[in-house]
Parts: C-alpha cells; structure tokens; sequence
C-alpha cells in the first residue's frame, strides 16, 4: 500500500477528481496552471480543507474518509508543510520558529533539536535573528527546517522556489535534493514550473480544473502525453492532426502529403482505429533529425520530410528552429548553435528532416482545440 | 479644589470597563475578523451603533431597559436585589455598551491583518486552536488590543452622557470627574472646574501616551 494515498471529487465550489499515490522518498510534483486545483489537494492532504467525497490515507492511517465522515485535523495529522510565502511567525526569531513543532520536548531539549536543524538548512548561528531580518532564501530553509522539526509523515511543498531569485533557487532547489537522501518520506511539491518540476521529481501528476490527468515519471509524461490536453499542459510542441491510413500492409499516419511509418508498438495501439479517424499525434522534439547537407546519417529513410526554416532563435548554446512543412505546420525543435551554424540554418532555407518513428506518439481522436490546422503551433 | 471621591469613581468605572470589555473585545473582533457568513454586516452594524447615536440616545434606552419595569432591570432585581439606575453597577453596564466599538474595532482589525496561513502553519505544526491563539494570534494583535485598551480607557473617563443619563451625579457612587466638572462649571467654581479639566487631560495623555508608545515599540521590535 501506497505512503501516501489520495482520491478526492467534488463538483463545487472547487471541482476536484484526482487520485495520486506517492511512496516512502518519492517525491511528486502537483503540476498545472494556477486555479488548477494544486494548493487545494495539498490544503486536502494537510487537513486544512475538506473536499466533498473522498479518502486520504497516510501509512496505513487513515486521515480523511467522506463517507464515514472521519477526518483527523491538522494537528493530528504530522504533515510538514512549507507555505508559498513561508508563513513564518514574525514576532518569533528562527530558533524559537523552529521550536514551535518540538514543544512536546523539553524545553533545553527543544533549543538544542532547534540548532541541530538549523545546522542542517546551513543557518546555524542565525536562530537569533527574526524572519524580517533574514532573506528570501534563508527564511525558505525556515520554513523547511520548522516543516521538518514536526517529524512529519509526508512533506508538502507549495510552491516553496516561487518567492526567490533564480541563483538562489537553484541552490535551495541542490538543498533539496541533498535532503531528500536523509529524509523517507513521502514529499508532495505544488509547482507550475515544468522544469523544475522535470528536475526534482520522480512522478509528475498533471492536473487541470481540478482533474488528475495523467501521472507518471518526468520523462515518459514528456515523451508519451496521454493526450492532446495533457501536451498542452506540459508546454509540448509538435502537436498534430493526422488520418490514419494503411498502407503495404502496415498502418501508417496521414500527415498532409506525407505518409509517415510509427513503431511496433504504435502499430498494436492503431489496431483499434478504424482507417480514415482522425488522430492527435506528438512527436518528442529531440525526434526530430536534421539531416546533414554534406553527410548522409543513418535514419535519413525515416520518414523524410521536406521543409523551410521559418525560424532560428540561438539561445546561448542552443538554437530554437522552426520549420514550416508544405501543407503549412510547423515542426519545432533545438540543436546546438555550432550545428545550426554548420548546416547554414538561416529563415527560407530549405532542410529535410526525418521524423523517428520510435518517437511519433498517437494520444488518441483530437480535442476540440485540434479541429483546424495549426492550432497547435506555438 | 479637587473632587477626588469623582475621580476614584472614574478611574474605578474606566479600569473595570477595560477589564471586563477586552477580553470580550478579543473574542469579538476574532470572530468578526473571521467571519464568512452573511450576518457579519449586521454584527458591525451593531458594533459600531454606539460611534453614531448621541450619548443621551443611548443613555434614554438603557435608562428605559433597567427600569424596574423593563424585561432586563426586572429580571436584574430579581437576580441581584436592587436595581441599576443611580448606582455604580448601572454606570458601569452604560459604559460597557457605550465603549463597544472602541474595544472591538482596532482588535478586529488587527486579527483581520493576521495572515491565514500563520494560523494554519501553526495548527500544522501541532499548535492547538488555543495555543495558536496565545503563541501566535495574541502576539500579533497585541498593538490592536493596546489601542483598544487606550481608547477604551479615554474614551470612559471623558463620558458624560450616558453616564449622566443612568446615574445622574450622586456624589462618590455615579458622579464621574466629567460630571463633577460640569457640576462646578454650574456652580461658577471655574477654579475647581480647571484643575479637574487639567488632571483629566493629564490622565487621559499619559495613558494614551505609554499605550501607544508600547505599540510601536512592538512594531519596531518585530518589523
């Protein structure tokens, strides 16, 4: 059984239906747009708010059950939880914030675990000082240290990178990391940073008007989005439309005039199509082969397709290209900057690409965002 | 010359009026602080009746309810034997209902300007409702209950109608130093009258002074 279960729904005032389960060390990140629901279902898990239906266990305690109309409060329930805006008690100074959850000590006991944690958030000999006097990132590793003083059986992070600049947050967020090894339990993180989201989490949980979507880890969720919805959500590029059709035996996808081959694997899902659907597919931008002007690589038989640059935005050492193919989509992918310099990657050039089959995923009948062309440009 | 036995009665109603008022204040403003419901316009609507009604308006109704007559003043002598016009207890329940806003309002302002979350980062850090109120809502509001302490205080010793209305000015129970004042000023003592004025001043300065001098040493401390 799961550390940390949860399977709520209501329909108002904030729909809700989701369903996630996080392990002993796993650390899963609640991502979706703002108003997606994602303070709610960590408020839910805290005891802080109580949705209509549902069960929430804990280490085989039960912690929220609607139908039998049991729920333990928040005091009951050992959560740690660091607030967006820290929440830190301000007539308090840092010692005596992380002191609050270890009144159940004694009170030299207390200052002294008090220290220990401060050591541990790299704060020691700053407990004298208030949390107004202490700055962004120092009042973040508060936070966590009082968070983590409860001995809690879960840690809720809710948006705890938000408040801080980016060279801080990249040191709070290696912290973290660094503290995950010492601490088993199960973490929860509220984000709506996909990066970081990719970066710290072992299961991405996408949420959007409350619903759970699709969970999974980072990467299968960025290469193999369950559907059109759950590619918007995570900022994926490449989104098409395409008739299915069979070809030799074979399926294959109908994109403009192309007919493009998908892997062993798509083919068994295509089985339960019937040739000339429509379907939303996604293709991983890193499935994107620019074939070399000077050298032929291996793949270039792979579905290749004609096209022109229609963009080229260098990014440090990376570039951005666009191309735009004939029957007027655009293909969006990155290649190091020396490369697109070596291929002469300039706006109106034409290029040929070869679209890995192994990468073309199909998600299913396109949404109603996807009835024209194009919408899913970006 | 000075009335002291007006100024004891003064003082006596103003600390009991604080005494009794703010902790009441406390758990008002909290609950209004807090409120959702619908009815919470209501409720400062009734907070903040005795700012706008003249202190003759307020003093004829309460004059009326503690009659012996009256649902209230019967059931008072039923229960305490004697009744509350012209006697000190009569004042002080006047000055109590007439100094509802000034306890209240800065307390509810002040716990409306706590921040949810510190509640809630309290309770999830094992802190009971009580506790979060004592270690952390209480801390916090402390400037709020300081002014509502300041002008409370103030606010009884410089009452005159009310006072006037349910306890007339019987010397040593009901005559307060605002009364005595008038009561020389009548008289043409303007000598007296100027020196109890002056000590009424200094009393009322000196309490708001410290009050708010505390206050914003808090605010310094904690920023």
């Amino acid at each position: 059984m799961a550390n940390l279960s949860l399977r709520v729904a209501q329909v108002a005032p904030i729909p809700l239906q989701a369903a996630f389960e996080c392990q002993s060390g796993e650390l899963l990140a609640l991502v979706g747009p703002s108003g997606s629901g994602k303070t709610t279902l960590l408020r839910a898990i805290a005891g802080l708010y109580q949705p209509a239906e549902g069960v929430i266990h804990c280490d085989n305690q039960c912690w929220f059950d609607a139908q039998r109309k049991h729920s333990l409060t928040p005091q009951q329930r050992r959560v740690g939880i660091v607030f967006q805006d820290y929440a830190l008690f301000p007539h308090l100074t840092a010692r005596e914030n992380i002191a609050i959850p270890l009144r159940h000590l004694p009170r030299p006991a207390q200052a002294l675990r008090a220290e220990e944690w401060l050591a541990r958030v790299n704060l020691a000999g700053l407990g004298g000082r208030f949390p107004h006097q202490l700055s962004g990132g120092q009042r973040q590793r508060v936070a966590l240290a009082r968070a983590l003083a409860r001995e809690p059986q879960v840690l809720l992070l809710d948006e705890p990178f938000s408040a801080v600049d980016q060279v801080t947050r990249r040191r709070l967020q290696r912290e973290l990391v660094l503290l995950r090894q010492q601490i088993d339990i199960p973490i929860v993180l509220v984000t709506h940073d996909l990066t970081e989201a990719a970066a710290l989490a072992d299961t991405l949980c996408v949420l959007h008007n409350g619903k759970t979507l699709q969970s999974g880890p980072p990467d299968a969720l960025f290469r193999r989005p369950a559907s059109p919805e759950v590619a918007r959500l995570l900022d994926r590029h490449n989104l098409f439309r395409a008739t299915l059709r069979h070809y030799q035996g074979r399926y294959c996808l109908g994109w403009g005039r192309f007919l493009l081959n998908v892997s062993a694997e798509e083919q068994t899902r295509l089985a339960g199509y019937q040739v000339g659907d429509k379907l939303a597919w996604y293709l991983p931008p890193p499935d994107i082969v620019l074939h070399r002007r000077e050298r032929p690589s291996n793949g270039e038989r792979e579905n290749p397709i004609p096209a022109m640059v229609s963009e080229v935005v260098a990014l440090g050492g990376m570039t951005s290209v666009a191309l735009r193919v004939a029957h007027g989509e655009v293909l969006r992918f990155e290649i190091g900057t020396h490369a697109a310099r070596r291929n002469h990657l300039a706006p109106g050039a034409m290029v040929t690409v070869s679209l890995l089959a192994s990468g073309i995923h199909v998600m299913g009948p396109p949404d109603e965002l996807s009835s024209s062309p194009g919408v899913y440009e970006h | 010359m000075m009335d002291w036995a007006a100024l004891s009665v003064s003082l006596r109603l103003a600390v009991l009026t604080c005494l009794i008022l703010l902790p009441i204040g406390i758990w008002a403003g909290r609950s209004l602080a807090y409120a959702r419901h619908r009815g919470r316009g209501f409720f400062e609507a009734l907070v903040a009746l005795p700012l706008v009604l003249p202190p003759t308006v307020l003093g004829f109704y309460l004059l009326m309810a503690f009659s012996r007559d009256a649902p209230f003043g019967s059931l008072w002598v039923s229960v305490f034997g004697s009744g509350l016009n012209f006697t000190f207890t009569g004042i002080l329940l006047a000055s109590l209902a007439a100094n509802v806003p000034f306890a209240i309002q800065p307390i509810q302002r002040a716990f409306e300007n706590v921040p949810a979350n510190l509640r809630e980062a309290a309770w999830c850090s094992g802190l009971s409702i009580w506790q979060t109120l004592w270690r952390i809502e209480l801390p916090l509001v402390w400037p709020g209950v300081l002014s509502a302490f300041a002008l409370t205080f103030a606010h009884t010793l410089g009452e005159f109608g009310v006072v006037l209305m349910v306890g007339g000015s019987i010397d040593a129970e009901t005559q307060t130093l605002a009364i005595a004042i008038y009561d020389r000023m009548q008289a043409f003592d303007e000598a007296a009258a100027a020196l109890m004025s002056a000590v009424l001043l200094g009393i009322s300065f000196i309490t708001i002074g410290v009050v708010y001098g505390l206050a914003g040493r808090r605010r310094r401390v904690h920023g």
